[in-house]
């Protein structure tokens, strides 16, 4: 399919002199990002330009004038034939709008970015709980298992239910309406929409993965501003895409390698999560390096106390000495609260002593606050994403239910303090919804005809929830039936799969096809995918993701936001704008009343 | 259904205990194939920790002499990579071509000596070649591997 069109174009390109790259401006237009706030300018023409040629302003001010600062040419970016300009490490001082325009001589391009101040500080600290992929499904399903429901009432509701304050987020990226974890994360951190796979930078034509234009993180601006503490805490590896949003600049969340780097340089003060074989040298068995680094070792010289157990954790956070944690607790994702507490698969023979999300929150705050300046902590339940993804719903939604208890520390902890900024969000949705139950004492040969929907639904009958808010069992004889709408081929068992994650795919040369290990489940049916068969799981979906929120500043969020704006309401609540602090480059000048 | 589980199956009892089958016929065994010894995914390591794994007792001795050892073949690097990836379990993630996805730890690197005929990935296969420890790096890929069975004789069991 490919070879021809790419045919066509270059032909294109041979008689008609099109232009083979088409022109940008980054930061984009509409970009509405926070004063002060540092970034990479960048300039795409879309043919090779002479330097003398250009003409760059801001508000009519040439670029080099703005910032005093001489911009990079390149002549032919990458070997390409067309030109770029950069100015590395900028900001804009003040607020307003502003018209960026970029000549070549023949045609000018222009963005407008609206560049937004902040009030003064109203929160010492800011909490961000993410729910990777939580749907509302999840949470309806969390909610049922959790709390139980009778004649249409919920016995009570989830942490994050109860929370003043909501809003619909959109989710969507620069290049698609269907975000992943990296440029939705970036979206919470930087203020700046990015694009699928990409972490703190906006996606340009560069070819090397860290030569894109970089966007600052909330971890760089607080540190850079502030003396205030930052802790990074995930049940993902500590360098996926969530957590490393919070410190990376790259245009591939798989370089995680280098987030591990970039994890060590961002002067965060907690982090805690799995992922630990890319911490290891690359002559350790179980290393994912490419070089000999030994991050367990560069932390520990860096002062951080190192926690490899749930008991280790516990005792570093009791320590009052203790105000630097690193905690590594799996080589690769940590297992989530069904396998760890329940049915004891996935990895947990291999790792028993694997913390539960809650009590990672706890020791996260508990580390964090001894930090007289307050702190910014993010918190990933990043399981749930990892579960909807395989069909999971079971284990995504114990998932959920774990989050809330995390939640639930946190807002313990804040309660009376009043200076605490609570956030709990998803970062994309998955299409999974609640349709009723599947009930084994209904009549039929067929599994689909123990579903029963509308009143036939009912009310499932999981056993009484524990101390922690889980039911002992997720085997019962009548259980949710919950379906996801986009996903491969695949056997639906009806049924929780008790022995290990689903895996509702297996490759076979190159596309995906069913995995016949559930061909046999008594009952089970042959789903044929809607999507393509290079897709090897459920997908994320554009769905909005919603937002609850208390504390200073959570007021902030109302009706439906775009997902940049959870950026704006942290930094606006922790007054990090108009600082008067040290600027790279001279202040721009005078702002221009809505331009274009 | 049933019957092709039990066949798949017995493919993988007769490689493994060494009375190759109906699925080997026309192929070479190698020239040291008595002095093979059967190494199996959970016999490589003796612990797996948070700080790394630690190589077996019986996959050290095993160093530098033939093994043979049962897996699944995982989705290869590019059509033309000199090496593919054996698994455990069949991936359900391609990791070279999803960027969210990572190999499990304990993986082995094979070089087949047929340089073509054997990319078919998702299959279990047998492997029967010299074990190799240590970390190394592919020239063509700068792929990391920790354990390698090299100039391996392939052969599918499905």
């Amino acid at each position: 399919m490919n070879y021809p069109i790419r045919i066509a174009a270059l032909a294109a390109v041979a008689l008609f002199a099109v232009p083979a790259f088409a022109a940008a401006i980054f930061p984009i237009d509409r970009a509405h990002f926070l004063a002060g706030s540092r970034f990479d300018f960048k300039v795409e023409f879309d043919r090779i330009v002479p330097e003398q040629a250009i003409r760059i302003t801001i508000d009519g001010v040439d670029v080099a004038t703005a910032w005093g600062k001489k911009p990079q040419y390149v002549a032919n970016e990458d070997g390409s034939n067309a030109s770029s300009v950069l100015v590395r490490d900028v900001v804009v001082p003040a607020p307003g709008k502003y018209l960026v325009a970029a000549s070549d001589g023949l045609t000018t391009q222009k963005v407008v970015w609206d560049v937004y101040a902040t009030g003064p500080r109203r929160a010492k600290n800011v909490i961000l709980f993410i729910g990777d992929g939580m749907s509302v499904a999840n949470r309806t399903a969390a909610r049922i298992l959790s709390k139980g429901i009778k004649e249409g009432k919920y016995y009570g509701q989830l942490a994050f239910d109860d929370m003043p304050h909501m809003a619909l987020l959109g989710t969507s990226g620069v290049d698609s309406i269907i975000t992943d974890s990296a440029n939705s994360m970036s979206a919470y951190t930087t203020g700046h929409k990015s694009s699928v796979n990409a972490l703190g930078v906006y996606v340009s034509r560069a070819k090397d993965n860290l030569a894109h234009p970089k966007v600052e993180t909330i971890t760089e601006l607080v540190k850079r501003r502030t003396k205030m503490a930052v802790g990074i805490v995930s049940d993902a590896e500590v360098e996926d895409a969530t957590p490393a949003g919070m410190v990376a600049h790259t245009r591939r969340r798989a370089d995680k390698d280098i987030i591990t780097e970039q994890l060590f340089l961002s002067r965060a003060d907690v982090i805690m999560g799995g992922g630990s074989a890319y911490f290891l040298p690359q002559k350790t068995p179980g290393s994912k390096r490419k070089d000999d680094n030994d991050f367990v070792d560069l932390f520990a010289r860096d002062g951080f106390r190192i926690a490899t157990t749930d008991a280790e954790m516990k005792a570093a956070a009791a320590n009052p000495a203790t105000t630097r944690l690193l905690g590594l607790f799996h080589p690769d994702n940590m297992d989530g609260a069904l396998d760890r507490r329940f049915l004891k698969k996935g990895t947990v023979d291999k790792f028993p002593n694997q913390p539960d999300v809650a009590d990672m929150t706890r020791a996260a705050i508990e580390i964090l606050s001894r930090n007289k300046d307050g702190f910014v902590l993010m918190v990933e339940a990043g399981l749930i994403d990892k579960y909807n993804h395989p069909l999971d719903w079971e284990r995504s939604v114990y998932d959920t239910i774990m989050l809330s208890n995390a939640v639930q520390v946190a807002k313990d902890w804040a309660n009376g303090r009043n200076d605490t900024l609570i956030i709990v969000t998803p970062d994309h949705t998955h299409g999974v919804s609640v349709v009723g139950t599947v009930d084994d004492a209904k009549p039929g040969p067929e599994m689909r005809d123990k579903v029963g929907v509308y009143s036939e639904a009912g009310f499932p009958n999981y056993p009484e929830p524990d101390q922690d808010g889980y039911p002992p069992s997720v085997d019962v004889s009548r259980r949710l039936a919950m379906f996801y709408g986009n996903f491969p081929d695949y056997y639906e068992t009806f049924r929780p799969k008790l022995d290990g994650p689903n895996v509702p795919a297996v490759s076979k040369d190159k596309l995906y096809v069913a995995n016949e290990q559930y061909k046999d489940v008594p009952g089970a049916m042959l789903r044929t995918g809607n999507l393509p068969r290079s897709a090897d799981t459920g997908t994320h979906t554009a769905d909005d993701a919603l937002l609850t929120a208390a504390g200073p500043g959570s007021e902030e969020f109302h009706g439906f936001m775009e997902n940049v704006e959870v950026f704006r309401v942290m930094v606006d609540a922790l007054g990090l704008g108009p600082q008067p602090a040290k600027v790279v480059g001279k202040p721009a000048k005078a702002k221009v009343p809505a331009a274009q | 259904m049933i019957r092709s589980f039990d066949l798949r199956r017995r493919a993988w009892l007769r490689a493994a205990s060494g009375l190759l089958g109906s699925a080997t016929a026309g192929l070479r065994l190698p020239a040291f194939a008595d002095a093979t010894s059967a190494l199996a995914f959970n016999e490589i390591y003796r612990s797996e920790g948070v700080l790394g794994l630690e190589l077996s007792a019986k996959s050290k001795a095993l160093s530098g002499k033939p093994v043979r050892m049962l897996g699944y073949m995982a989705p290869p690097l590019k059509p033309d990579v000199r090496f593919f990836v054996l698994t455990r379990a069949p991936v359900a993630l391609c990791p070279f071509c999803n960027s969210d996805a990572d190999w499990p730890s304990d993986i082995v690197v094979v070089y087949p000596r047929e340089r073509s005929g054997w990319a078919q990935d998702g299959l279990p296969v047998a492997v029967t070649g010299t074990l190799e420890l240590g970390s190394s790096v592919d020239r063509e890929t700068g792929f990391v591997s920790l354990v390698r069975v090299a100039d391996a004789v392939v052969v599918t069991l499905k």
